[in-house]
């Protein structure tokens, strides 16, 4: 990426003299294919140069946090599905995990386990979007279908556990809302096994390809202590390399039980925290996501059958809770208040990709248009989670 | 217009010279042009449907399989609804060049059928400067693509119509200069010279008849590539940065206009690289003068759609390179080789006469060794198929 600051073009620019350029105003959505939902960026160019780069949220606001405080604790959950509906497993789990710690709900085992397989899942799906959107901006478009493929298999699995595909209100206050259908726990491991090959060829397919590794090396540098500043969480943050994830540092659930690696960026072709680390974190996260599944079938509690709480009308005492987890956009984090009535005074959720949207401003200038394009999808924002 | 016509009625009948060459100039523009187009558009349109279902097949979808058997009418329905669609103009376009655009990128295209041979007695005109015209004629395209561009008077259009000037005048130098080599080579600038110059054998193409002409194919193609605006080299109308680029505010026919000129391109591409280096149309000897005609159009039909053949391959292969890369495999790369190419050329052909032992020697060789590495793809192929879970079928009506 050249080093070009504001500053500098413009001095190019009435250094000339003879040819009269001048900057471009140019609106990049809400409608753009590869804007990953309604975003809109308003940019600033000199020709195909970024020069300002204004992120322009909210044209998916939803009111979903003032919708938590009109609604009983468990009436709220179907909505955290639509906080990030590519993940939406993880926005339960992250509501419920916040509501339980609220009114000291104890949550069996057996659950634990379900919850912990399903997120697993729907991070590799999740991931999956990611990777095979970002193949197709650069303008590969057959690892798009490859991707999607694999996501179906996984729908099927969760649809055959909860019922639905996309919005799940699978997790429940107190547990899960239905317990494994018979054999589904092999369907899982199979799953797995066949999955564990797709990842290699996936890579051959376009993780190695010159052009790709070109098109994402050295663009967008965010190095650690930037990447610290902006806040960034999940993979955005490990690819800048920094070693945090909640799920070892902070466990919850049954994940201090398990054994996994957590993938950071390394520079592989280019400088630490490039598009291609954050590309790369991802491909690794979902090997890593597998390794979590297996473990789990292994040591899924048979003997235990209880996969729900006793859990009537939720009536917290009065106090407040701040419960974070790690979502496949990196923290999701739920801060509840409650006035010791059925509904909470005050909800606020705290999502990953906001914070990745904020940052596009300064990591954008002196990119080529081509190039906030690879910002965008590697970064890995999903409008709803945005906008909430 | 009575008297007008009168006369010329009267000198048509007195047998006036000039007339009868104006007569039977214009009815061999309209044969011409009626055979042609009855060759282009289907050709087009199939290849469209084809493209798609070769694109389906590479990643695991079905494709288009509704209209017709298999769906191979599919592209009919798409030009009617191309045509039954309402031609939008934008309110603030500048309206006349708006409207001009697809032609000009339509003529472009069309124009190289001119000296694009189909056989050896199967040519409308075998210009004496057919490769130097081809050039020309091409670079009419990318003032359609400006003018698209900027008369849509959207910024996106802009940015893609931009994009294809710089990309097509870069590109142009490279493919010229490959093609500058076969020239050479071949002694003669027309494309039948050209293909005269080559036999029906392989050792005979001039693409193996040295390195540096080996190398010159591959120039040529990926200069092609990248002038006929397709992936890696698609950046004019990056779906996924410009929205369509040039043709974003198209609609209607002349939006299919554009697509017809994009995929007749790529037959375009497929024939000039058949007809410089793969032998054209020559047949072996053997066959009979009866079916002379016919086994020469479909040699080099078919030779053409191997070219059609690699380049969707590398379509659905491919990202997208960025614009200053773009440039740089250009200039830094592609210009410098192909200057290395003429000079090589030149001095093979000094080293190595043409007929001399050595020289076939030469070209047998190089046969071998693409024969070899054809070998090594097929068993490379076979080896990820069996890799891959059997979840890959290879039935191509599925």
């Amino acid at each position: 990426m050249p080093d070009v600051t504001t500053e500098t073009l413009s001095v190019a620019r009435t250094e000339g003299g003879l040819v009269k350029t001048e900057e471009m105003l140019l609106n990049m959505g809400p409608h753009h294919p590869s804007t990953h939902g309604v975003l809109r960026f308003i940019l600033k160019t000199d020709g195909e140069m970024i020069l300002e780069c204004k992120p322009d949220v909210g044209y998916l606001h939803r009111s979903i946090e003032k919708i938590g405080e009109l609604m009983t604790y468990q009436g709220f959950v179907p909505y955290t599905d639509r906080v990030d509906y590519v993940a939406s497993m993880n926005s339960n789990l992250a509501y419920c995990m916040a509501v339980e710690r609220l009114a000291g709900i104890e949550v069996p085992r057996r659950a634990e386990f379900l919850r912990v397989l399903v997120c697993e899942l729907n991070r590799i799906s999740s991931h999956l979007i990611a990777v095979g959107a970002m193949a197709m901006d650069i303008g590969a478009v057959t690892p798009f279908p490859y991707a999607l493929r694999e996501r179906e298999r996984i729908n099927d699995l969760l649809e055959e556990i909860c019922g639905a595909r996309l919005t799940y209100n699978y997790i429940w206050i107190g547990g899960v809302s239905f317990d494994a259908p018979p054999g589904w726990l092999e369907r899982v491991q199979a799953f797995v096994e066949s999955y564990e090959k797709i990842i290699p060829e996936f890579n051959r397919l376009i993780t190695g390809n010159k052009i790709f590794v070109e098109r994402l090396r050295d663009v967008a540098v965010i190095p650690a202590a930037m990447a610290i500043d902006y806040s960034l969480v999940g993979p955005n943050l490990r690819a800048s390399g920094v070693d945090w994830d909640l799920r070892r540092d902070e466990p919850y659930s049954i994940y201090p039980e398990l054994k996994f690696d957590v993938p950071l960026g390394h520079g592989e072709r280019g400088t630490v925290g490039d598009c291609y680390d954050r590309f790369v974190v991802r491909v690794r996260e979902m090997e890593e996501s597998c390794k979590i599944l297996r473990q789990c079938i292994a040591m899924f509690p048979h003997d235990q059958p209880d996969f729900r709480a006793k859990v009537k009308n939720v009536k917290p005492p009065p106090g407040d809770v701040f419960v974070r987890t790690e979502a496949p956009r990196g923290e999701q984090a739920y801060y509840l208040v409650s006035d010791g009535t059925t509904k909470a005074s005050r909800v606020k959720i705290r999502t990953g990709s906001f914070s990745a949207m904020a940052i596009t401003e300064e990591i954008s200038i002196g990119c080529m248009i081509a190039d906030l394009i690879a910002i965008i999808a590697s970064l890995d924002v999903v409008a709803p989670e945005i906008d909430r | 217009m009575k008297p007008l016509l009168d006369s010329l009625a009267a000198r048509l009948a007195a047998g006036d010279p000039n007339l009868t060459v104006l007569v039977y100039a214009t009815g061999m523009l309209v044969f011409c042009g009626v055979v042609l187009m009855g060759f282009v558009a289907p050709y087009a349109g199939v290849t469209s449907f084809i493209e798609r279902r070769i694109a389906a097949r590479m990643q695991s979808r079905v494709g288009p399989n509704r209209v017709g058997p298999q769906g191979i009418i599919q592209w009919v329905a798409d030009g009617l609804k191309c045509i039954l669609k309402e031609d939008l103009i934008p309110e603030e376009a500048d309206k006349a060049l708006f409207r001009i655009a697809p032609y000009l990128v339509f003529i472009g295209m069309f124009g190289t059928f001119v000296v694009i041979p189909f056989g050896s007695s199967l040519v409308i005109s075998d210009l004496d400067v057919g490769l130097f015209y081809l050039l020309a004629i091409t670079s009419l395209v990318s003032v359609g693509l400006i003018m698209a561009g900027w008369a849509s008077n959207n910024k996106w259009s802009l940015l893609g119509g931009m994009r294809s000037a710089a990309q097509i005048v870069s590109y142009e130098i490279p493919s010229g200069l490959s093609l500058l080599a076969v020239v050479l080579f071949a002694g003669s600038m027309s494309v039948q010279g050209v293909i005269r110059s080559q036999g029906w054998a392989p050792h005979t193409w001039l693409v193996f008849q040295n390195p540096f002409l080996f190398a010159s194919y591959f120039i040529f193609f990926t200069a092609a590539l990248a002038e006929g605006n397709r992936t890696p080299f698609d950046i004019p109308e990056a779906e996924s940065e410009l929205v369509a680029g040039y043709n974003t505010e198209y609609s209607g026919m002349r939006f299919a206009l554009f697509f017809l000129a994009e995929w007749a391109n790529l037959y375009v591409i497929g024939a000039v690289s058949a007809a410089a280096f793969l032998g054209g149309w020559q047949v072996p000897p053997a066959i009979p003068p009866a079916v002379r005609p016919v086994a020469e159009l479909l040699v080099f039909v078919a030779k053409a759609t191997f070219g059609v053949f690699l380049a969707i391959w590398a379509r659905w292969t491919f990202p997208r390179l960025r614009v200053d890369q773009m440039m740089e495999v250009c200039w830094k790369y592609l210009v410098p080789l192909s200057f290395l190419n003429i000079v090589g050329t030149a001095v093979w052909m000094i080293l190595f006469p043409k007929g001399a032992l050595t020289a076939v020697a030469v070209s047998v060789v190089m046969v071998l060794v693409a024969l070899a590495v054809l070998a090594l793809f097929v068993r490379k192929v076979a080896m990820n198929l069996r890799s891959s879970d059997g979840a890959i079928s290879l039935n191509p009506f599925v």
